[in-house]
């Protein structure tokens, strides 16, 4: 099933479990979205569960806000990346802070959906890699699937979250097919997954990121070096258990993202495997980002995003210590 | 800027054709010519209700000025007045039916209390010792949403809040004892705040039964309304598709009746409405401001001609209320003012613990972390000292 499918089954099967979930964003009715992630919902569920809202980003987050105080549960799509700044004061001023203010009393769990990243030459605004943003919030927690088997599953664990989740859909993958087991959850919310095993180095990183980091593990597999990879899945809060047990026996980690690395998810995870594992390490830990530039026109983009070429240099860097 | 953004704007000195007034500045009861609508209403009004509405802004000015005076002796770290603008406060909040939702700014002082909100909840906010204080859904505070710092944010909960009102079929049935409705409180300078736009959008698209409750008291901070806004601000509700009414929200009858009138019909489904309440702010911003530096003493000796509680008081005496009367209020203002000032001495500090409670509300590992590394912390330092 393609990713986009995958999560319009979650989205549907949460719906149908509860009739307090509720869809908010704009076009995501009768259109279903520009990614047709909402497809066919409205007709299902009817447009009282599924908002056409009008447009405006802070007035989508801000009423789901008050749409959680009164006992729903608002799934928010923002159409792209780029347009989630507008809401910024209602997520990270607002949602993130509304349960701490109340002392527990008020809890918010909203999920709010954002395609990001690139790789789909794209015009302006349309590609940027914001967790960061929404990682660095405190009260926020913050995950990226991968997989089509991860979207079905994780937008119904973000769905029944407590708290707000930013659900980060890689917008590459929507059409990338994969098995989806509906019978059976794989793994929590929250945690990280050994995606590839390996002994030399260990590769992580998140969303789409992920299919680089295997190319670039069955790459240096034919060059003779075996590479481990991990799917970050949740990037607030991180699992770092399976990060460490890796690191641990490799020696070795390089962080890719497509994100620029300064002051990014990259660098905390790297600084924090540095202070747990310092011992285990043969090389520091290296990071391998998109550049600390705005994200170039669509043509540039192929020298922006780490590729799996720049990985495996990162990797023989690594190696060369 | 043009130049007379510094001058007392024109929405000051002159009053809109259609100003909802009962009450003159002098106490008088002489109803305008759009008051005329709700003076049924207002004559229906039993004396205790007006003393009522008399005690509660009296009352609360007691309190307002005896926390002005703990910020300025380092009790509180700030204090917004509520000076000023009692009549528009009261009114409003005493309209509100129990089963209503109150999304309040940050000056509603009155109207928190009035539906039950304890007030030193409101001092442990300013003192430091909260970002909130209060839980809105506990029964005892009366559907009464926490203050809210960021200019408007609020105006969109209380959106949403309508439209869940609105979804889950608790308007609009016909029964007005169990019909709900918002209000939600914003000043002048807010109005200019995207998020009070969206929320009109929202709020007129979904229907919601809800009352935009506008107080106008002509200045945000040091900026004057002129600056926010070159047409009376109740206008701004019709461009958005909703009946909107501007009052004199220096006359406590006025602010009674018109958003009586309009919760009963936001309640009942008709959507929402928007009520322009002309005050003033009598005291600083906050306590961290002068006044003095922007605004002339004559434009506040001409406002505080029309205090809210000296023209009620002047209406009480002529319709014959006892002295007693006042004497009761008296004692009672002052006994909230002591209370206040004993208790806010009272209060703890906080156990530095408290800051990794609530972040989430499931379990976080990082948080968990950290709050162990903590304790771990200070209790290192218990061991060597003393
Ligand atoms: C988004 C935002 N910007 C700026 C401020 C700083 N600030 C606090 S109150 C205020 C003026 C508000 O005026 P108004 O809305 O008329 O309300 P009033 O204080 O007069 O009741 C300003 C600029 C703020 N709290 N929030």
């Amino acid at each position: 099933m393609p990713f986009s499918r995958a999560i319009n089954a979650g989205l549907r099967a949460a719906m149908a479990a509860s009739d307090r979930v509720l869809l908010m964003g704009e076009d995501i009715g009768k259109l279903g979205g520009v990614f047709r992630v909402t497809e066919g919902l409205v007709a299902e569920f009817g447009d009282r569960r599924v908002l056409d809202t009008p447009l405006a980003e802070s007035g989508i987050v801000g009423t789901a806000i008050g749409l959680a105080m009164a006992g729903f549960r608002p799934v928010v799509e923002i159409q792209f990346d780029g347009f989630v700044f507008p809401a910024f004061d209602q997520i990270t001023a607002q949602l993130a802070k509304i349960t701490n203010r109340h002392e527990g009393a008020v809890q918010m769990p909203v999920v709010i959906r954002i395609p990001y990243g690139g790789h789909i030459g794209a015009v302006e605004h349309h590609q940027e890699s914001p967790e960061a943003y929404f990682t660095h919030t405190a009260g926020l927690r913050v995950v990226s699937p991968s997989t089509p088997n991860d979207g079905y599953w994780m937008i119904q664990d973000a769905i029944a979250s407590a708290d707000p989740v930013i659900f980060l859909e890689p917008k590459s993958k929507y059409w990338q097919k994969g098995e989806v087991d509906t019978s059976a959850r794989a793994l929590p919310l929250h945690a990280s997954r050994v995606v590839r095993r390996g002994t030399d180095v260990t590769l992580v990183g998140h969303g789409a990121m992920v299919t680089t980091l295997l190319q670039a593990a069955s790459i240096a597999e034919s060059e003779g070096t075996s590479c481990e990879v991990v799917d970050l899945r949740s990037l607030s809060p991180v699992d770092y258990g399976p990060i460490l047990d890796s690191v641990r026996r490799t020696g070795r980690m390089v962080y890719a993202q497509e994100a620029p690395g300064f002051t990014s998810l990259g660098s905390e995870v790297a600084a924090t495997v540095m202070e747990k594992a310092f011992y285990a390490l043969e090389a520091p830990v290296l990071r391998v980002s998109g550049f600390d530039t705005p994200f170039p026109a669509a043509k540039l983009e192929g020298a922006y995003l780490p590729d799996a070429d720049r990985v495996l240099e990162a990797v023989d860097r690594a190696l060369a210590y | 800027m043009t130049t007379d953004a510094t001058a007392p704007s024109a929405q000051t000195s002159s009053e809109p054709p259609t100003l909802v007034r009962f009450l003159q500045a002098d106490g008088s009861f002489a109803p305008s010519p759009a008051a005329e609508p709700y003076l049924e209403l207002v004559e229906g009004l039993a004396d205790a209700d007006l003393e009522q509405f008399y005690r509660d802004m009296a009352v609360i000015r007691a309190f307002d000025v005896q926390a002005t005076n703990l910020q300025r002796q380092g009790q509180l770290a700030l204090w917004p007045p509520s000076y000023g603008q009692e009549a528009a406060q009261v009114g409003s909040a005493r309209a509100a039916r129990a089963q209503d939702h109150l999304f309040p700014s940050y000056r509603e002082h009155v109207v928190t209390r009035i539906r039950g909100v304890d007030p030193i909840d409101i001092i442990r906010l300013m003192r430091g010792l909260t970002h909130g204080g209060w839980n809105p859904f506990d029964p005892k505070n009366g559907n009464t949403h926490i203050y809210t710092l960021v200019l408007g944010a609020q105006t969109l909960h209380a959106t949403g809040f309508g439209m869940g009102l609105t979804l889950d079929g608790r308007c609009g049935t016909g029964d007005p004892e169990r019909d709900e409705a918002v209000i939600v409180y914003y000043g002048d300078g807010a109005s200019s705040q995207g998020d009070v736009h969206e929320a009109m959008v929202f709020a007129n698209s979904y229907r919601t039964p809800e009352v935009f409750f506008l107080q106008n008291n002509q200045w945000a901070i040091s900026v004057p309304v002129s600056t926010q806004s070159r047409s009376p601000l109740y206008k701004r509700g019709e461009g958005y598709g909703m009946p909107s009414i501007p009052i004199d929200g220096n006359d406590v009858l006025a602010s009674w009746a018109v958003t009586r009138t309009a919760l009963d019909e936001a309640r009942a489904g008709q959507g929402p409405r928007a009520i322009e309440a002309m005050t003033y702010r009598l005291g600083a911003h906050t306590t961290s401001d002068d006044p003095t530096k922007y605004r002339t003493s004559d434009e506040e000796e001409s406002w505080r001609r029309r205090d809210p509680i000296a023209r009620m008081r002047a209406y009480l005496l002529a319709r014959g209320a006892s002295e007693a009367f006042f004497a009761d209020v008296e004692a009672e203002s002052q006994a909230l003012a002591d209370d206040t000032r004993t208790r806010t001495n009272a209060l703890g500090g906080l156990e530095a613990d408290s800051m990794f409670a609530h972040v989430y509300s499931e379990a976080h590992p990082l948080i968990d972390e950290q709050r162990r590394w903590l304790a771990d912390y200070e209790v290192s330092f218990a061991g060597g000292a003393s």
